[in-house]
């Protein structure tokens, strides 16, 4: 294959205002739309703001929206749009634009910052932490994630309702909480931290519908919904919805 | 020194930007790139939440119309799946057959409804089935990154939709009917004049049935939370763990389960019906 | 001009990668208001990049594992040019650094017993490395992130401010390290990328956490951030650098397509059966392997099949030989015109394993190769070629404080920092070098802002010819006419870098390069761009280019001078490693800016002796091999 010229749509602006611009661009074998980008700036565009970094799909930094689906610029290749078709970059629409392609993402570190750390068990010295493969599996697939924050941007609570980030921490957040409360040796609930109730009552996890968009952008292909979201549900309603599991709480820790 | 390269002060520009966009929210608030389609997807985005909205509503008018029917439903052996156990004394009798007249006499309607409560309210809270309808019937969101028409959005955080919490007392009621479903399923080795030992087209679809309905009830969420997903020390309760194991290999399949066995249970019952308006008689093997 | 804002701190990070988190958690925790300042968004650092794992001598996998034996290899490893104090502190901390990330929410992958699991990597002699699958690095940026997370929600409960002692400043860059009137450290010059808007942090510590230098060269699996920037800061600030001939190239990256052209592929790739072929089909590494190793390895393909299975009675094939051995040969092949199509050679699993074993072994080489490069490497051989990876070379620092060497309340941990690896670093110790150094930086530092220094304003002089230098590219393109592209210039440089100065090195073309790099020097002031300071990355390139042209001359100007071979450093007239060339360190200064040499200047220092203690832990036989006659019998 030889390269060809592609036609581009990139969003330019800022908070201000902006707009789709249109770009003849060259396209060679084996290129992912970030290249192209690169491209656009070395020749066209110079001041085009973008973000990225390793441009491997291992650091999550050049998250956009390529012909309106949440991706990684470095791992679209230019493989998968016919020579024809007009490729749409724009930035991330659920985050504050800041210029071109570059969006605000401080709702992320925000919300990270509002989710109680990991509690290390009282009176285990460093060297002395023991656990099982089986029991860190789980929490070791959430840590898979490369902070993208595409599933925070594909998810519709705060994408269509920007009133929502407050009380919502979207999906990567509340995964940290499955995370934490999978941790073989957290301590959060001897220090009277019930991570379990509060992912519903202070993170907001009642407001996902678990309609997946997260799990369908995750780039690290974490199941987020399915093994994160949804347990967490389960374990809410283990705290605040069922009577059983409560019952016989009570009855076991009476006992022990 | 003027180099026109500082940035204008940001009170300026956005303040009019804001208020010209004052009123749209979500992708149209005003501090996010201002582009005026609610999407920019180019694929047939809408294909997949029309196909579960067709399909959803198909079997929604056909239970319906068979549920309220309050006939046809038995053909010996065989008892439809929305007509067991059937609870009221206005049931055909059906002999071995899963006739309680829990609720007497005094019940009028056709007797599926006091039945169907349970898988309905099963299905109806399931976590697939949620995803499925709030995209295909109420577009929240209709596809991903595409906005929804909505002006608020509260999700499953208060009345009505906080009862989809109670999805597993809805598994917990699902598991003795599928034990039913089961024994009625024994049932249909018998011939038409309760002779055990034979088999027809109709026991085949009811084992496919009941395989699919066993396999869509254990590959639930609740039930994979239930079995083992609850706990934090897998390595201290081995036997736990490979139960979760399995329910979360089903589980992945839970989707393509929950539609197999939504049409498996459709199709026993329609098998069923033809017997029963006596459209055809019952290939029999043996 | 808007005057400058100016915040006061106790010590400023620059850098957010492990060295750099690992230093603000500890002068945090030391009682110093500590800001971190980095060009990414925060946890986004090349340690993500990172894969194999932490080496630390925990003995988890082999009782018999200690800092002695870890000591021992990391000094083998550098051909004893390692500072060796350094190298005994990485070796004996190392266990304790990567025990605390657990206590930190960290999760390795786990041995039976429920210990962190330790697995086998080039030049170790036992299995020393924790890690979790292929994303080690992700896990120690994740871990010192959430753990810096953690100490802020601290302070948030004590005094409702996340930030009153510890703050990110992401997304911002350091042009200047700043100094009082008596050349003491007295904070730093930056700017917020987002609107580019100038700051000054004023403290009297800073630690350099900046990383490497890779995007000086064209082919190379670091990322945009690795401009040399805390090399080029420190030589600005007065201090040295140290061994920057050193820079280790990885033999197998991607060469194809151009758009990935760098990236690694893993060495156990080769470790679980993947052979190294020419365009003639020939596994070629037979025809490489040196004297040195001849009864080490395989001499016949037969024989290095078998090893795979049974490596008590065969020897390992060649293709694992060390990495600059593999990159050397593979280098060779392709000049020699058997190269494959796209410049590099092929490396073939897919006749050497099961489709289902590679995809099962291999996942994350599957899935690089068949989503960037539409290869899918159970049916086709894969392309590749060596890759700069990594410098051992940095700021020459106090083994013990990590402060650099003649610049007071300056310290430097990471790869920005020399000496740790001597002239080749093993894969493994750059994430334990992160955080043993790292730590130590940070508590030195922190102990120094505690201390008497003196809190003297940096003189506004100095802020405004920072905020000068910084605003020169805008008038660049003001003068109208024939203002630099800084993206040609920057090509210009990796060229020249990559052609000149790379894998193999020969006297005249390290010459034509010194002259390439005074002429781009030239050019580079020149070098304008458009448009203004929000978020424009032509700007930022053309400041970064400050920082690769100085490192860029460093590297240059030591090869040339270090007539031998040695780990990272390969000259084709030199071929041999010389003895006395051991206790030879090369420094690299700022030149007076009237020479006219360039400006860089070069000095060389003798090492101190290694303790006694030390070098007992060798064979005399081993020692022959490296140490010079005179330290021998000393």
């Amino acid at each position: 294959m030889t390269g060809y010229d592609a036609s581009f749509r990139v969003w330019r602006g800022d908070p201000d205002g902006g707009a789709l611009k249109d770009f003849t661009v060259e396209v060679n074998e084996g290129e992912v739309v970030l290249d192209i980008i690169h491209r656009l700036q070395a020749t066209q565009a110079p001041d085009l703001a973008v973000r990225w970094n390793c441009k491997a799909g291992k650091c999550g930094s050049c998250s956009a929206e390529i012909n309106g689906r949440p991706r990684l610029m470095c791992m679209t290749r230019m493989s998968v749009f016919s020579r024809e078709e007009v490729v749409t970059v724009t930035p991330l629409r659920a985050f504050p634009v800041v210029r071109d392609l570059v969006t605000d993402v401080s709702f992320n570190y925000e919300k990270a910052r509002e989710v109680p750390s990991f509690v290390p068990p009282p009176g285990v010295a460093p060297d002395e932490y023991r656990m099982q493969q089986i029991d860190v599996e789980r929490s070791q697939e959430f840590r898979k994630c490369i902070e993208c924050f595409l599933c925070q941007d594909t998810c519709h609570v705060v994408r269509d309702h920007e009133e929502n980030k407050t009380a919502f921490a979207g999906p990567r957040f509340l995964m940290r909480i499955a995370e934490l409360d999978m941790h073989p040796l957290d301590a959060a609930e001897e220090s009277g931290l019930d991570r379990k109730r509060t992912a519903q009552e202070d993170h907001g996890l009642g407001y996902c519908n678990i309609t997946k968009c997260c799990t369908e952008v995750c780039p690290e292909q974490i199941r987020i919904t399915d093994n994160a979201l949804i347990p967490l549900k389960e374990r809410a309603v283990d705290r605040k919805y069922d009577p059983l599991v409560w019952l016989g709480d009570k009855i076991t820790r009476r006992r022990s | 020194m003027a180099t026109g390269t500082e940035h204008p002060p940001p009170e300026t520009g956005p303040a009019t930007a804001a208020t010209a966009r004052k009123g749209r929210g979500g992708v149209h608030g005003p501090a996010r790139a201002t582009i005026a389609a609610g999407h920019l997807r180019t694929d047939r985005w809408w294909l997949a939440p029309a196909a579960t909205a067709a399909g959803l509503l198909a079997f929604v008018v056909y239970s319906t119309w068979r549920a309220f029917a309050n006939a046809d439903y038995y053909a010996a052996p065989y008892v439809s799946p929305f007509y067991s156990p059937c609870l009221a004394e206005n049931c055909v009798p059906m002999k071995g057959g899963p006739n309680w007249e829990i609720f007497g006499s005094w019940w009028g309607l056709s007797p599926a409804l006091l039945i169907l409560v349970f898988p309905l309210g099963f299905r109806l809270t399931c976590y697939y089935y949620r995803k499925a309808y709030y995209r295909g019937f109420w577009a929240s969101p209709p596809a991903c990154a595409v906005a929804e028409p909505h002006g608020t959005y509260t999700g499953e955080t208060r009345f009505p939709l906080i009862l989809q919490n109670a999805h597993r007392y809805f598994f917990y009621a699902a598991l003795p009917v599928a034990g039913i479903l089961t024994y009625d399923t024994v049932l249909t080795f018998r011939d038409a004049s309760y002779a055990w030992g034979h088999m027809g087209l109709g026991t085949l679809v009811f084992l496919v049935n009941i395989g699919l309905i066993w396999a869509y009830t254990l590959s639930c969420h609740s039930c994979r939370h239930i079995v083992g997903g609850r706990l934090k020390h897998f390595s201290r309760h081995p036997v736990r763990y490979r139960l979760w194991g399995w329910v979360g290999r089903l589980n992945a399949r839970h989707m393509q389960l929950a539609w197999a066995s939504l049409f498996s249970v459709a199709l026993a019952d329609f098998y069923v019906y033809l017997l029963a308006v006596g459209a055809f008689d019952d290939p029999r093997f043996f | 001009m808007t005057q400058a804002e100016r915040q006061q701190w106790d010590v400023v990070v620059v850098g957010a990668g492990g060295a750099g988190l690992r230093a603000a958690i500890e002068a945090r925790e030391r009682g110093a208001r500590t800001a971190v300042i980095c060009k990414s968004l925060f946890g986004k650092a090349h340690t993500v990049m990172a894969e194999g794992g932490i080496a630390a001598s925990m003995g988890n996998a082999n009782a018999g594992d200690n800092w002695q034996v870890h000591f021992r290899d990391t000094m083998r490893g550098g051909k004893f040019l390692n500072q060796w104090r350094m190298a005994e502190l990485h070796a004996r901390e190392a266990p304790d650094r990567v025990w605390e990330l657990e206590t930190w929410g960290a999760l390795f992958d786990r041995t039976k017993d429920g210990r962190i699991s330790q697995r086998n990597f080039g030049g170790h002699e036992y299995p020393r490395l924790a890690h979790v699958g292929d994303r080690t690095g992700l896990e120690l940026i994740r871990t010192l992130q959430q753990k810096i997370v953690s100490l802020q929600q601290e302070d948030f409960r004590d005094c409702g401010d996340y930030e009153a002692r510890l703050k990110v400043f992401q997304e911002c860059t350091v042009t200047r390290v700043l100094k009082d009137d008596e050349g003491r450290v007295g904070g730093t010059f930056c700017y917020e990328r987002e609107s580019g808007r100038f700051f000054v942090l004023e403290a009297p510590a800073v630690v350099l956490a900046t990383g490497g230098i890779g995007k000086s060269f064209k082919v190379t699996s670091n990322s945009w951030e690795y401009t040399g920037d805390g090399h080029a800061l420190a030589l600005l600030a007065g201090a040295r650098l140290v061994n920057m001939e050193f820079v280790q190239f990885h033999p197998t990256g991607m060469v194809w397509p151009p758009s990935v052209k760098g990236i690694l592929v893993t060495e156990s790739v080769r470790g679980d059966g993947g052979v190294l072929r020419n365009s003639d089909g020939e596994r070629f590494m037979f025809d490489y392997v040196p004297d040195v190793f001849k009864d080490k390895y395989a001499e016949s393909e037969e024989e290095g099949d078998r090893w795979y299975e049974d490596p008590d009675n065969n020897r390992r094939p060649p293709e694992l030989l060390p990495r600059d051995e593999v990159a050397r040969a593979i280098n060779s092949e392709v000049k020699a015109g058997r190269g494959s199509p796209h410049g590099g050679v092929f490396l073939d699993v897919s006749t050497r394993m099961p489709a289902e074993t590679i995809r099962r072994r291999l996942p994350s080489m599957y899935h690089q190769f068949k989503e960037l490069a539409d290869v899918d490497i159970t049916a086709e051989p894969m392309e590749v070629g060596p890759t700069c990876h990594y410098v051992m070379g940095g700021v020459a620092v106090e083994s013990d404080t990590a402060e650099a060497i003649g610049v007071p309340g300056l310290f430097a941990a990471g790869e920005v920092a020399g000496g740790m690896h001597g002239s080749n670093r093993l894969g493994g110790n750059s994430l334990s070098d992160l955080l043993v150094f790292g730590r130590r930086a940070g508590l030195y530092a922190a102990r120094y802002a505690s201390g008497p220094a003196a809190r003297t304003p940096v003189p506004d002089a100095q802020v405004r010819a920072a905020a000068a230098e910084a605003l020169r590219p805008f008038s660049g393109a003001d003068a109208g006419g024939r203002a630099e592209n800084p993206y040609t210039l920057h090509q210009e440089l990796q060229q020249t870098m990559n052609d000149l100065v790379g894998i193999i090195r020969r006297e005249e073309e390290m010459r034509q390069a010194l002259r390439k790099l005074a002429e781009l020097r030239l050019r580079a002031r020149g070098a304008g761009v458009e448009g203004h300071r929000q978020f424009n990355p032509g700007w930022h390139l053309a400041l970064d280019l400050r920082n690769m042209l100085l490192v860029s001359e460093c590297v240059a100007r030591a090869a040339l001078e270090r007539t031998e071979s040695r780990g990272g450093h390969t000259r084709e007239d030199r071929p041999a490693m010389e003895r006395a060339w051991r206790r030879v360190n090369l420094l690299c200064r700022i030149a007076d800016p009237d020479s006219d040499e360039g400006q860089i200047a070069l000095e060389r220092t003798t090492t101190e002796p290694i303790r006694s203690d030390l070098l007992s832990l060798f064979d005399k036989e081993e020692l022959v091999k490296y140490l010079a006659e005179e330290e021998l019998y000393e």
